[in-house]
């Protein structure tokens, strides 16, 4: 029982992380109709670019380092980059593909992640590089001491800010003119368009906070596992999640990447070792294949009624 | 191309200024490189050196005899299709076509086995690709050079018999093989399967799914069945997130024995405090401290003909595991010129020669500065392996810090799977093997 | 003027359904095979056919199938490399456990594991569509390596996983060398292209279009949904399937599982999306770009920027124009280079009076 548990709750910390990386698919999807695959690319570049900064920033600047100041100030030029990033993408990629099939969209990005990853690695190089967050990697004493459960402190702290994250972003769409403006455009561009909702301004918005949410995400993996280039694979785990929860549903993240997150580790633990293990890889797509085959749209995705 | 322009520049001024000196031979190898994606990190700093160590015995000693060393580099990506390509485009450059190829990738290695025979160029694979073709009976053109996955399993089994006091208390303990779930990892099964079974230990086989950023159930999994040690068949992300993992769980990391391709600063890194402790093997050590390291930074870095973007990595596992590609290459070809005559260039059948009787020993070793940098080895014509020893290096937190001298391997049990594995592939494709005592 | 089918009359059934009705198109097919089969061998030295003519033909194949299936049914797939490796696997294993196997048959048998494993992964295509097909096909992808991995049944219990294929004979002659292949690989390659023409303008073809352009509107005029996506499948998967079978065998003679990877199933889908779908002509053309554009770039990059910049950068200032690239034809031409060419040749039509 409390190897289950432990097994259990470790899925749930992994799987919000899944959740998000997933984020960053579901506000582009939902604003602009775009399966932007580029999204693990943008986690690449921007956990590359936070560390590459605070690399180089105390030789500019002459700031202390590893100091609190080069840490914002690193973190901020990141910000700053992802949000040009993103406009640039919504100039010179997305404005002239407007109306082509989804498909030449969802192909474009792939060329765009190329494009990110050439220059994520072609300016700040190949070398893997550690982050630290200050949070230790060990695990949470009293309940190791009380129950015997391992449960990592650092997946408690990344799942706090990712849940902090979603709630504000859920905020942000709700109660402000700028979230129903996104609610708008995701309903319809073209009604959007002509109660005067400036489309391409909306765009430039979510393409800036799927950048901010890419630059949270890459640091958290990062502090992980490392800054390097398999940051980019983080967009594999957040496939399944997303088609889980439904492309267009922030919560159908948090609740895909909880599913998908514990039954992996559940299934590799229990499942794996019948059929000789290593069933992470495809697990969590089949889970979710067969899901779908109930639900076609996702846990709360939107139902599309097909009219001849 | 920028270093070839640069070397043909010089030579042709070394020419005029020696006074109608005719234009100095050149012997080319071709560089099938990746420095973009997943790989990049590795393979900038392996193909990085041997580009510097190369640069270096041009600048150091004019090249090789008098021939000069040139090369191009072919971007690969890792990938076997585009191995293919750079082979075949490589192939016919230079003077005399590539002399010997080294893709760094277990993947292109067997993409291009057949055609290596057919084309007559060697092809050296150091620490990685076929490790049945270390019988040069049956694959006299493969060269699985220094030490081969299964040497390496078993020289990880002697080491963690040295630490507990024999190879006999080794009975009935438990080893964990966190394996990456590939080709490559499941390399590791055979050779533990039987040394298992020879030295009465329990292998606990954990794969981890590609890539491995996620270790939480293969960690919990150990924790549950507490194994003795733990072994590390890994590569790239899965490694850091291993040692991250292990810490998590509360697994001492002096207990996890890395493979040489887990143990690099490029995987304690950034796994952080995480990281101390942590041992690896290796068939080279880090460190700069070694003459030749020396000689690349007096005759290459200082002169800024480097290679590396980042000259911090120079004296890193990975940057001098490329230095032994270059040390190999160029001895090989110093080996060869002793039959075939100095100032001109090698033919690949020539180079083949050098590499088969390629004897390092310790004064040849230290002749070269690279005394404790590799081990010694010795080429024939019917072990192409040649040294099957590993260096265990432990991670201080810093630096890689060198723990045991050079640990050999069981070499019957692994010869024998050698040739039986190898007199498999013999008879399924009709081949013959040579008979070893009728070459020199 | 040019490119006048006026006055070339049908006088009879047979030549109204001939494959190419054109005449003109008919010449330029036969002179195109002629060429690729008897001045090209001549001509090419082992470096082009070895490293770029083969490889550019697989992969034809390859977008071919994926063609079929995205391009005219309608249906995204992301699994296309992990058929290919069915089909390599499926041959080599009726090649190695079956005495006397005849190579040509072992081709189509590996093309058929790939098409009944195909129609399995097929199956939720009835209900899920879009790009949860195509990440529910991301299933199919990572099953599929992983399955070749684990079984070493599938290998021949090699310590590796990787299968070296058996020598190709066919009648007693031996395919050894490049030219063989070469034209091996050809022969495969026109047969089952010609195959697919003509496939796409039966009844099944029209019926994957139908179902294409509306699947609801196809069903009510009495198309068969599930009949007709999962005929798809198993074309498409078949294509791939012999491709696979054929890289392994032609090209590169010995493969792993992990070299059939989501990143080949990209390339494929690139290639149809360059190419242009739902064109047999655009999976050539889009094979050729994207199989020799990186090899372009990289024979004139490093001359052009080597004396300036790091070979590090070097490398990814490939990668970087790679994609550029492909977003840039994306944006001139959406609909991929056989509209390019339908373009031209409406012009050759007009020429030299265009009004």
């Amino acid at each position: 029982m409390q190897f289950f548990l432990e097994v259990l709750i470790g899925g749930l910390l992994s799987g919000v992380l899944y959740a998000l990386v997933a984020l960053g698919f579901v506000l582009i999807f939902k604003a602009s109709g775009v399966f932007n695959f580029a999204q693990g690319a943008m986690v690449f570049f921007a956990a590359l670019t936070f560390v590459g900064f605070q690399e180089v920033l105390p030789g500019w600047t002459g700031l202390e380092e590893g100091g609190s100041a080069v840490f914002w100030l690193a973190f901020a030029l990141a910000l700053v980059s992802m949000i040009i990033l993103g406009i640039l993408t919504e100039k010179i990629v997305l404005r002239p593909l407007v109306n082509q099939p989804h498909i030449t969209l969802f192909m474009a990005t792939i060329g765009l992640s190329y494009l990110i990853e050439g220059i994520a690695q072609g300016v700040w190089g190949a070398n893997v590089r550690g982050l630290d967050l200050g949070i230790e990697d060990v695990p949470v004493e009293w309940l190791m001491e009380s129950s015997n459960i391992l449960v990592s402190k650092f997946d408690l702290v990344a799942a706090g800010i990712a849940g902090v994250l979603v709630a504000s972003l859920a905020l942000l769409f709700q109660y402000t003119k700028i979230g129903r403006a996104l609610r708008a455009v995701a309903d319809d561009h073209q009604a959007a368009l002509s109660i005067g909702i400036p489309l391409q301004h909306i765009w430039v918005i979510v393409w800036g906070v799927a950048g901010f949410v890419a630059l949270i995400a890459g640091m958290i993996w990062g502090a992980r596992n490392g800054v390097q280039f398999a940051l980019t694979y983080t967009a594999l785990k957040a496939l399944p999640v997303l088609i889980l929860g439904g492309f267009t549903s922030v919560p159908g993240a948090i609740v895909g990447g909880l599913i998908i997150g514990a039954s992996e580790k559940l299934a590799e633990v229990y499942v794996g070792p019948f059929v000789g293990g290593g069933i992470e890889s495809w697990f969590p797509y089949v889970l979710a294949l067969l899901f779908l085959l109930v639900r076609p749209e996702g846990l709360f995705g939107e139902k599309h009624i097909d009219r001849v | 191309m920028k270093l070839k322009k640069t070397v043909l520049l010089g030579a042709t001024i070394g020419g005029l200024l020696a006074g109608g000196y005719a234009s100095a031979a050149e012997q080319f190898i071709g560089l099938p490189s990746y420095r973009v994606g997943p790989y990049a990190a590795g393979g900038s700093a392996l193909f990085g050196a041997w580009i510097d160590y190369m640069q270096m015995i041009n600048e150091r000693d004019g090249g090789v005899g008098g021939v000069k060393l040139v090369w191009e580099e072919c971007e690969t990506e890792y990938n076997n299709a585009r191995g293919v390509e750079c082979y075949e485009r490589l192939k016919n450059k230079g003077e005399t076509g590539n002399s010997v190829f080294q893709p760094i990738s277990t993947g292109i290695t067997y993409s291009v086995l057949e055609k290596v025979a057919q084309d007559k160029i060697p092809m050296v694979t150091i620490g990685y690709g076929r490790t049945d073709a270390a019988d040069g009976r049956i694959f006299p053109w493969v060269f699985p050079m220094v030490t081969t996955y299964w040497s390496q399993a078993s020289g990880i089994v002697n080491y963690i018999g040295m630490k507990e006091g024999g190879m006999d208390k080794l009975k009935g303990k438990k080893i964990g093989l966190l394996y990456h779930d590939s080709a490559y990892g499941k390399e590791s099964h055979a050779i533990m399967d039987k040394l298992a079974a020879k030295h009465g230990f329990e292998v606990i086989k954990i794969p981890v799914a590609h890539p491995g950023n996620e270790q939480q159930s293969q960690w919990l999994q150990i924790r549950q069945a507490k194994p003795d040690y733990v072994i590390l068949w890994g590569w790239g992300v899965m490694n850091p997130t291993a040692i991250k993992s292990a810490a998590k769980t509360g697994y001492p990391r002096e207990k996890m024995i890395g493979v040489w391709w887990s143990g690099a600063e490029e995987d304690t890194v950034p796994a952080g405090s995480a990281a101390k402790g942590f041992t690896a093997a290796g068939f080279n050590v880090a460190g700069t401290n070694y003459p030749l390291i020396k000689d690349i930074e007096k005759h290459v870095y200082a002169k800024g003909k480097g290679n590396m973007e980042d000259k911090s990595r120079v004296g890193g596992v990975y940057y001098n595991r490329g230095v032994v590609s270059g040390i190999i290459t160029v001895e090989a070809i110093r080996k060869a010129q002793e039959k075939y005559g100095q100032g001109k260039a090698l033919t690949g059948e020539q180079m083949r020669w050098g590499f088969e009787n390629l004897n390092m020993d310790a004064k040849h070793l230290a002749s070269i500065g690279a005394t404790g940098f590799m081990p010694e080895m010795q080429i024939s014509c019917l072990d192409h392996e040649g040294s099957g020893k590993v260096k265990f290096q432990q991670w201080d937190g810093s630096k890689w810090k060198v723990l045991t001298d050079w640990v050999d391997s069981d070499k019957p049990l692994v010869r024998g799977m050698i040739e039986e594995s190898a007199a498999a592939y013999a008879k399924e494709k009709g081949i013959t093997p040579r008979d070893c005592s009728k070459e020199m | 003027m040019f490119y006048r089918e006026a006055g070339q009359f049908k006088a009879s059934y047979q030549a109204d359904q001939q494959i190419f009705p054109i005449r003109q198109d008919r010449v330029a097919v036969w002179a195109l095979i002629v060429f690729f089969a008897a001045v090209v061998p001549v001509i090419a030295d082992q470096y082009w056919l070895k490293a770029i003519l083969i490889p550019v033909l697989i992969f034809s194949l390859a977008a071919l199938g994926l063609n079929i299936l995205t391009g005219y049914a309608g249906q995204l797939s992301l699994g296309s490399a992990a058929f290919m490796a069915v089909g390599a696997f499926g041959a080599y294993n009726f090649m190695l456990r079956i005495d006397g196997m005849p190579f040509l048959l072992a081709l189509v048998m590996g093309g058929l594991c790939a098409a009944a494993v195909g129609v399995l992964f097929g199956l939720p295509s009835l209900r899920i569509k879009g790009f949860y097909l195509a990440v529910a096909t991301l299933a199919a992808q990572f099953f599929i390596v992983w399955a070749l991995v684990k079984f070493p049944w599938f290998s021949n219990y090699s310590s590796s996983g990787v299968i070296s294929t058996q020598e190709i004979s066919i009648l007693g002659f031996v395919f050894d060398g490049p030219t063989s292949k070469y034209m091996l690989t050809l022969a495969v390659v026109v047969v089952l292209a010609l195959a697919a023409k003509n496939m796409v303008r039966s009844s099944t073809g029209r019926a994957w279009m139908a179902v294409r352009d509306m699947d609801v509107a196809a069903e009510v005029i009495g198309i068969r949904p599930m009949r007709t996506k999962l005929i798809a499948f198993a074309v498409s998967s078949f294509y791939c399937g012999v491709a696979g079978a054929l890289y392994a065998y032609t090209y590169l003679g010995t493969v792993e599982p992990e070299g059939f990877n989501l990143d080949l199933s990209f390339k494929i889908l690139f290639m149809i999306i360059i190419g242009g779908t739902g064109s047999i002509m655009g999976s050539f053309l889009g094979a050729a770009f994207i199989v020799l554009l990186p090899i372009l770039l990289d024979n004139f990059v490093p001359s052009l920027l080597g004396d300036l910049v790091s070979s590090s950068f070097v490398s990814n200032f490939q990668l970087i124009v790679f994609g550029g690239m492909i977003i840039f034809f994306l944006i001139v031409e959406p609909h991929g280079l056989a509209r390019l060419w339908q373009i031209g040749k409406e012009k050759l039509r007009l020429w030299p009076f265009p009004h």
